[in-house]
């Protein structure tokens, strides 16, 4: 089961909910402004780089070397040593604005996990197809690797270690505050970061 | 001095965040409430985990920004830094940051054409003695810093509106609750310059310089009321202080520097002399 809502947990927010990946639309399309997840499964570590060469494919009409489907991208540049997660919180996600909107629409993705917030392509985009932008409190990259399990594997690692596509197995990875729900509403108001 | 040395003090750097930047996030929490405190919670307890585990706090552990006094050879120096980096690269380890701005190649090794960034500072060198103070500057704080190059009928005024500007265009991106780093005068390089220098004096003592110590006690409340709060989630704790150097300058100019800090205000002082190394805090 990939969605399950949490009872008696101590944070004062909307709803509190567990997730594990693959999500699906209909579970996703329940989170609202406000509410905490606490994620498993799998994440894929995409940047700036990632970002531009998956586009770059997607646009040619070629597939990526994984699959996004109903996956979970995070904004994150992990600092590894050898095949541990040291250090791994998220990055700022609005330099992923102008790819955002494209890639989760070639690829159907259903959540973006990252910091600061996100514009209005994005937010267009989640309302769309149906998908989430979380916030990881930035900084707390520490904290954040020991959610995290075990590599499951690295792609592009030629775009240098930050920028590579780290697919990592989390295990309640949170909390993860929604800031952007996929009926449009947003936490900053004024429709940016 | 070796880079052993070196190395260590950047792993101090890296894994142990100043008190006095700890102390003023726990006095935040009881002001915040919701996610914000939630979030707020969550950053206080990864800064006892790092510390504990000797972990870097963040996987951005920045471009390294280094202070140094001293009264011998400077390429001495350089190269024990850069050394010092290669082997904190491997053993902190430092996430490797360092890239061609041009063809963004990684070499994985935090060195670089014109990099690592080391300013000699003149004043206060004393012979057989060397004095290093590191910062970590993680990049979502630096892209949203800013210089200005003000009229100089804009005055005082003009000086808080760029501050606020920066701080307010920059929202959650540079992890607030930020530090603000102001440079006023002197030149464009050189208050850029002032605004990170000023990102070194603690926050747990009063400025002495009255026209800075004015201007910090000004900034910092009208700050906290824009609202931006922690991570951005809205809030009370904006900033947790604001640090003002300046400089006299040109009598047509009034440069202006904003140096956006977050929260993670990675500084360390290491010296160098006749008693051998050791870090102050
Ligand atoms: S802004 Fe600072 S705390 Fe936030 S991710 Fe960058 S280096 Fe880390």
């Amino acid at each position: 089961m990939g969605f399950e809502r949490l009872q008696d947990l101590e944070v004062k927010v909307l709803g509190s909910y567990r997730l594990r990946t693959v999500l699906e639309e209909a579970d996703v399309r329940q989170l609202r402004v406000g509410d905490v997840a606490y994620l498993s499964g799998a994440v894929f570590t995409m940047r700036d780089m990632a970002h531009l060469r998956a586009l770059e494919l997607l646009r040619r009409g070629e597939k990526l070397p994984f699959e996004l489907k109903g996956g979970v991208i995070y904004h994150c540049g992990p600092l590894i040593k050898g095949d541990v997660v040291v250090s791994a919180g998220p990055t700022t996600s609005m330099r992923m604005e102008r790819s955002e909107p494209d890639l989760i629409g070639f690829t159907g993705l259903r959540g973006i996990i990252g910091k600061g917030g996100m514009g209005n392509g994005t937010r267009e985009a989640l309302k769309k197809h149906g998908a989430v932008y979380l916030e990881y409190p930035g900084g707390a990259g520490a904290l954040a690797a020991r959610s995290a399990k075990r590599i499951l594997g690295v792609y592009w690692k030629d775009l240098g270690e930050p920028e590579a596509v780290w697919v990592i197995e989390v295990a309640d990875f949170g909390p993860c505050f929604v800031t952007m729900d996929s009926n449009g509403e947003t936490l900053r108001k004024k429709g940016k970061a | 001095m070796d880079a052993s040395e070196v190395a260590e003090a950047i792993r101090i750097l890296e894994t142990d965040l100043p008190r006095d930047i700890e102390e003023r996030l726990r006095v935040c929490l009881s002001g915040e409430e919701g996610n914000s405190r939630e979030a707020l919670k969550v950053i206080i307890e990864n800064i006892g985990y790092a510390r504990q585990r000797r972990l870097p706090m963040c996987q951005d552990t920045g471009t390294l920004v280094f202070f140094v006094k001293c009264a011998g050879s400077q390429d001495r120096v350089l190269d024990t830094i850069r050394e010092g980096i290669s082997l904190a690269t491997r053993e902190v380890p430092l996430r490797p940051n360092t890239v061609n701005p041009f063809t963004r190649e990684n070499e994985g090794r935090n060195l670089g054409r014109n990099n690592p960034i080391v300013h000699f500072v003149e004043e206060g060198c004393e012979g057989g003695k060397v004095t290093m103070q590191i910062m970590a500057k993680g990049a979502g704080s630096e892209n949203v810093s800013r210089s200005f190059m003000l009229e100089p009928d804009r005055g005082v005024g003009g000086i808080k509106e760029c501050v606020i500007e920066t701080v307010a265009d920059a929202g959650g991106k540079p992890c607030p609750p930020i530090i603000v780093g102001l440079g006023v005068g002197g030149s464009l390089e050189w208050a850029a310059y002032l605004a990170k220098k000023a990102l070194l004096r603690p926050l747990d003592r009063r400025t002495e310089d009255p026209t800075a110590a004015q201007l910090e006690d000004e900034l910092l409340p009208e700050i906290n009321s824009l609202g931006i709060g922690p991570m951005g989630m809205g809030g009370r704790a904006t900033a947790l202080g604001v640090r003002v150097e300046w400089a006299h300058c040109h009598t047509a100019s009034l440069p202006v520097s904003v140096s956006v800090q977050c929260w993670a205000l990675r500084r360390v002082s290491a010296v160098w002399d006749s008693s051998g190394f050791r870090i102050l805090r």
